[in-house]
């Protein structure tokens, strides 16, 4: 007799609504138009007299390439990506470390909010040449900079991320005699990562930019030192080149951090 | 034929249970029951009066501010595996399937995939939400979801079956459509079933038991027994002639608390 009861699927059963999405493909096309539109207007507003700093996106294309040859982006590289790895990998670590521990441990949240709250609203870089005096010219100073303005960003979007569980989720995981662990790893950790990526990305502009104030304004060296040296001697398309050199770079860690994402956590299939 | 009287094992009791919200706010005052064993019993009130509370100082997920809940006569600490919550809002998790949220007990107690998958299925298939196990709760409608919520609730193979309004966020035709399948139910699965309700049709036609609780704070006004007989189809239980006088007998207990 177990068993035996069926229940048919009402009208209101079958009212699905599953929104299709479309093809990768086409997203994909349409980014490189954007891409191909954005130079467009760049060249023509470079070949118009705007200013004699800002040239044309073929010039600054051609830069590009002869930097690349001549090992001037090799050289500059050498000197920013290590301080650079070490600083994102610092931000991205720590940040998350820091905001999902806080998040989950009531008692510390007292004191080290307020000082998150103070980095990600002040205007952090005008701290940037106060790091000369306590590390020098140095990559320190460089790393310093580069989680101070990107790890606040990562841990207070993932403090938010841990904060924002919705209670009735924690109060069913609880009913179900879920584990601490259990619960921080089945409901707590899944609510908060969209929060948390959004904060990575964040962060890792925020980085970014550490990285580029800090070879401007304390340490001349690197990609900081080419774009400082290159407006200098007048060369604009070198130093739009090494601008743009870095934007891709930056382009490029934030896809992977989203690959990383979509590995970590697929996307829900329809 | 199984006759339904008041004097059948308690499985569930509250004693004079009190609770304040912060500070001044009393929601539940000196409620004291008796809950029997495999028989459904309703908590009826008007909405703000302390009924979810009540539920779930039950479930355990509230400490009452003084007073006891005890099953089978041992005082509980918190949730336990003996009483499964079926939720109002149904608390599924957005990014799970309905094969992951009915299994969400089992796997909390750590049962390996195989066999909480193959148990949850037979849940999702007694709760009629089979060719749904892969969906997602967005891509299902609200009776389907509660459903789910069923479905993970009837997993863990509690004696005690807690819900808060389970019907109340569904139309009319859903509404009626769960309470046939959960009276359904309840003939192939031995359960004491709790659950909080605020329409007075909806107690008298389930429930063996229906506990009236007064406007906040909420305290106990009245007990009664509706004795329907449901034993025989499910059609016939509202047609029988105490139905209505039930109704209308509790409508006016009732009316004093409502303004
Ligand atoms: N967490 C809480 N903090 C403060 N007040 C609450 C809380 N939960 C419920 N209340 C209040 O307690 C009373 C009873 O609430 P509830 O048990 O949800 O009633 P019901 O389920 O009968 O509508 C209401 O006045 C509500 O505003
Ligand atoms: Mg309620």
């Amino acid at each position: 007799m177990e068993n035996q009861i069926k229940y048919s699927q009402t009208n209101e059963d079958s009212k699905l609504n599953i929104t299709k999405v479309g093809p990768k493909t086409s997203l994909l096309f349409f980014r490189i138009i954007s891409f191909f539109l954005v130079f467009l207007i760049w060249e023509l507003a470079g070949r118009s007299d705007i200013s004699i700093a800002f040239p044309p996106f073929s010039k600054v294309f051609l830069a590009f390439i002869e930097m690349i040859l001549s090992g001037e982006f090799v050289e500059a590289y050498a000197d920013s990506l290590p301080p650079l790895l070490i600083g994102l990998l610092i931000t991205v670590v720590g940040g998350v470390i820091i905001g999902v521990s806080v998040g989950l441990v009531r008692s510390a949240e007292w004191f080290i909010m307020p000082l998150l709250i103070i980095f990600q609203t002040a205007p952090v870089s005008a701290l940037i040449p106060m790091l000369t005096y306590i590390y020098g010219i140095s990559d320190t100073s460089k790393i310093v900079a580069i989680v101070i303005l990107g790890m606040p960003l990562v841990a207070l979007n993932s403090y938010k991320g841990i904060q924002s569980t919705n209670p009735s989720l924690l109060e069913m995981s609880a009913s179900f005699l879920a584990s601490r662990t259990n619960t921080i790893i089945f409901v707590i950790l899944p609510s908060a990562q969209k929060m948390i990526f959004a904060g990575l990305r964040l962060g890792i502009s925020g980085a970014f930019i550490g990285i580029v104030l800090a070879e401007l304004l304390i340490t001349p060296t690197g990609i900081g030192d080419l774009i400082t040296y290159n407006r200098f001697i007048a060369r604009y398309d070198k130093m739009f080149a090494t601008i743009v050199s870095i934007l891709a770079i930056a382009g490029l860690t934030l896809s992977l951090m989203r690959v990383f994402e979509d590995w970590l956590f697929p996307k829900e299939k329809n | 034929m199984k006759k339904r009287s008041r004097s059948t094992e308690v499985i569930l009791s509250t004693d004079s249970i009190n609770v304040v919200y912060q500070e001044s706010l009393i929601a539940l005052q000196n409620v004291s029951l008796d809950i029997p064993a495999a028989k459904l019993t309703a908590i009826l009130g008007p909405s703000g009066c302390g009924k979810t509370t009540l539920l779930k100082v039950i479930a355990g997920l509230i400490k009452p501010t003084s007073g006891s809940v005890k099953v089978r006569g041992k005082e509980i600490e918190g949730p336990g595996p003996d009483r499964a919550l079926v939720f109002q809002d149904f608390a599924l998790l957005p990014w799970a399937t309905v094969l992951q949220n009915v299994g969400f007990g089992l796997r909390a107690r750590g049962v390996p995939k195989k066999e909480r998958d193959e148990t949850s299925l037979h849940y999702i298939k007694e709760v009629g939400l089979l060719g749904f196990e892969d969906k997602y709760p967005h891509q299902l409608s609200g009776g389907m979801r509660q459903r789910t919520g069923l479905a993970r609730a009837l997993t863990i193979n509690s004696d005690i079956l807690l819900m808060d309004e389970p019907f109340s966020a569904v139309d009319e035709q859903m509404r009626r459509k769960l309470q046939e399948d959960l009276l359904n139910l309840l003939k192939v699965e031995n359960k004491t079933v709790i659950f909080v309700t605020h329409s007075i049709e909806e107690a008298v036609y389930l429930a063996d038991q229906v506990i009236i609780l007064s406007g906040r704070p909420g305290s106990v006004a009245e007990i009664v027994y509706p004795k329907i007989d449901r034993t025989g189809e499910i059609d016939l239980i509202r047609r029988q002639p105490g139905y209505i006088d039930l109704v209308d007998e509790i409508w006016s207990s009732l009316k004093k608390y409502v303004e």
